[in-house]
């Protein structure tokens, strides 16, 4: 589904991404782990495609199709999604109406028909209802006001209405307790543990693999996959640190 | 989109029937000569058959005018204005329109297609040669729904009239309520209106109705006859109730450039006017030029008790804008409001605000003023809320934002708070914020595209404003936001 290869990518003019070589199939769920500075959220808006985030070398194909040639938008309308490490505030946007009309941009992108008003309620309700999140919130703007933990559980409601093939999660289980935990990792197990779609977790804590668990684990340090392995290299992550494996 | 498509028909209709009603005769034989003087302001009078009451007082503004200097107070840079090179008075024809759609700049039919206008309606907006009577013809099957609407409002008793024909049918009225909001005196572009104001709109609601539709300038008036010195008059008597809508979203040609339109109302007591306008006159190239300069002064005078008057205004359009509708509360418990939305992009100049003058007991006005600027624009509120010693217990709210887009466009405010009662309660809040890069890339990343994303994060930077709009006319202002800002991130 995703196959990233030798990418290489610079901010401001910083090389970050340093060869990076990852190969994601449809029902697979990957965690990368690492230190601070790895690279771990310039991996994740660099597959996303936002500006200032410059591809210098290498290659990345999504569905066979040229990922970096993609807009933002048309990066999501071919089934990408970005949950935010930190979602941003929209003031005077409800999120229904910022759903609706991101949602029916995508399907106009690949021909589908829009949403009506009515259908769109129908599924906003029911993802919002699987993630504890009132009716009410999802008519407030989009984020304002919003707790930590209710951003996050926003972000999954969104990935639910979206719909996507592959989930890039950054840090998605960062500032939630432990029933947040528990409810946002319920949303990514029902909306993505499927045969034809994939997950890309980005996380700096263990405990969120025991609740999505991963069918790989890799460890990303110095802009590279220094090494990769089954869910049992998260245990190991936590025991001995990042500066044994990493260094 | 269809309802755009509905109110465009509407609009062509009710043009169509100005030519039955017959408003404005002669238009193209006769014309007055370039230039301004006690002559031009005569021939104007004499071909609006004016009583003689009206023409001392043209000319009485006339001849205070040349005393007078223009405004210089407002942050705008205003180019020398050469008042004789220009016509007062129905301007001829120019014969080099476009003689078809193809001729016409690209970009301005682009946005004629993104506001949905129908291609008949796109050739009248755009001035092709012939293009009125085609638009006529195409609709003239709905000219009998402009003929209903106006028998309805005659039997409610609401007069609807150009003021040209309210002069002569409604003297009394006229002359008690003309130049009492906006004195003949007021400003430069106030008294230059006075001396030669072409036409416009007078409307009078009874003692008691509820004017029983939207009113709109599109019902009679011929908008390419009165578009430079327009003339406005709103009568609420007691107890009475009226919308009343100004404006138009679609880029209009306009051969004149300089506007300086003015607007009285007057609400009696326990009347409400709400007056909303959208603007979008043709604002310059990407350098400005060309652009129309539009001098408005638009003033409420709540006079009864319990009056309320409310100006909603979306203003995206002309290269220079000054313009500050106000609201007089003399009546106890009177209430004024102002909701604002100004666009600057490009080149384009802003400087606009209100005034809210308490005089009443107990009296209240809101301020909402939204600023967006873009390009290298300059976009200022000014405003003044002044509460006089007889204001007990007056009250004050106001906002005011600025967002900005991009690095190279200036946003401004100018508060004037004058208080001389100590019970007064006035509120001041401000912010500038930027359209930030995580907004707009958190947009993109959930399938908008970049136009997308910024009308959107625009439409809800203002939506404290378009929320006053009527229904129809805030669908179109939210599009037209949208459209203004095209290609000014990024």
């Amino acid at each position: 589904m995703l196959k990233i290869e030798n990418l290489h990518a610079e901010v401001d003019g910083k090389a970050i991404l340093k060869g990076l070589s990852l190969t994601i199939n449809p029902g697979e769920i990957h965690a990368i782990m690492g230190p601070n500075g790895a690279g771990k959220s310039t991996l994740s808006y660099t597959l996303a495609g936002r500006p200032g985030y410059d591809v210098t070398e290498g290659k990345v194909t999504f569905d066979g199709q040229d990922l970096l040639d993609l807009e933002p938008h048309e990066r999501a309308a071919a089934g990408l999604f970005l949950g935010f490490q930190y979602p941003v505030e929209i003031p005077g946007v409800s999120n229904v109406q910022f759903l609706r009309e991101a949602l029916n941009a995508q399907r106009k992108k690949r021909g589908e028909d829009a949403l009506s008003g009515g259908d769109f309620l129908k599924r906003a309700k029911v993802q919002a209802d699987a993630l504890g999140f009132s009716m009410d919130m999802l008519k407030r703007p989009v984020n304002v006001g919003f707790s930590g933990g209710e951003k996050k559980r926003n972000e999954m409601v969104q990935m639910g209405i979206i719909d996507p093939k592959l989930a890039i999660l950054d840090e998605t289980d960062s500032g939630l307790d432990i029933d947040a935990l528990r409810v946002v990792s319920d949303g990514i197990n029902r909306i993505m543990r499927t045969p034809d779609k994939a997950v890309l977790l980005i996380t700096h804590y263990q405990r969120l693999l025991d609740y999505v668990k991963p069918d790989f684990v890799h460890v990303l340090a110095g802009g590279r996959i220094v090494r990769t392995g089954g869910a049992e290299l998260a245990h190991e992550l936590e025991r001995e640190g990042y500066g044994t494996i990493a260094a | 989109m269809s309802d755009v498509r509905n109110a465009e028909a509407q609009a062509a209709a009710d043009r169509a029937s100005t030519y039955e009603w017959g408003f404005t005769s002669d238009i193209e034989q006769d014309f007055a000569p370039k230039g301004l003087s006690e002559d031009t302001v005569r021939f104007i009078s004499a071909k609006k058959n004016e009583p003689e009451w009206m023409l001392e007082w043209r000319l009485k503004a006339y001849r205070h005018w040349l005393t007078m200097t223009p405004p210089d107070w407002a942050k705008l840079n205003v180019p020398p204005i050469d008042y004789q090179d220009a016509y007062y008075y129905a301007e001829p024809r120019k014969k080099d329109g476009p003689a078809s759609l193809d001729e016409v700049d690209p970009e301005i039919l682009r946005v004629y297609e993104k506001l949905g206008i129908p291609i008949e309606e796109q050739k009248v907006l755009a001035g092709v040669e012939g293009a009125r009577k085609v638009a006529v013809d195409a609709v003239f099957d709905s000219v009998s729904v402009a003929t209903t609407f106006r028998a309805e409002l005659e039997r409610a008793g609401v007069i609807f009239r150009s003021i040209s024909e309210a002069i002569r049918e409604y003297p009394d009225l006229v002359k008690r309520w003309l130049g009492k909001v906006v004195p003949m005196r007021d400003n430069y572009f106030a008294t230059l209106n006075c001396a030669v104001f072409s036409d416009g709109t007078f409307v009078y609601i009874p003692e008691g109705v509820r004017c029983p539709m939207e009113l709109s300038t599109y019902f009679r008036i011929n908008a390419e006859n009165t578009g430079q010195f327009e003339r406005t008059l709103i009568v609420a008597d007691k107890g009475s109730h009226v919308s009343y809508l100004e404006g138009c979203t679609a880029p209009m040609r306009d051969e004149n450039q300089l506007h300086a339109a003015v607007v009285e109302l007057v609400a009696l007591d326990d009347a409400e006017i709400k007056y909303s306008t959208v603007q979008n006159w043709y604002p310059g190239d990407a350098e400005g030029r060309g652009g129309i300069y539009n001098f408005v002064t638009k003033r409420a005078l709540c006079q009864g008790k319990n009056s309320k008057v409310s100006w909603t205004q979306v203003e995206t359009g002309s290269a220079i804008t000054w313009k500050y509708p106000s609201c007089v509360l003399a009546g106890e418990n009177s209430v004024g409001e102002f909701y604002s939305v100004a666009v600057t992009n490009n080149r384009q100049q802003a400087d606009t605000g209100t005034k809210m003058i308490h005089l009443g007991k107990n009296t209240k006005s809101t301020i909402v003023s939204k600023g967006i600027s873009a390009g290298r624009s300059d976009n200022t509120y000014r405003g003044l809320v002044r509460v006089a010693p007889t204001a007990e217990g007056a009250r004050n709210f106001t906002q005011c934002d600025s967002l900005l887009l991009g690095s190279t466009c200036g946003a401004h405010t100018v508060p004037y708070i004058e208080v001389r009662n100590p019970s007064a309660q006035i509120e001041h809040e401000a912010t500038t914020s930027k359209i930030s890069d995580d907004q707009l890339f958190y947009a993109m990343s959930r399938g908008l595209d970049q136009e997308a994303s910024v009308a959107l994060i625009v439409n809800g930077f203002a939506k404290e404003v378009l929320q006053q709009l009527p229904m129809e006319f805030a669908v179109e202002a939210q599009k037209l936001l949208g459209i203004s800002l095209e290609g000014s991130v990024g």
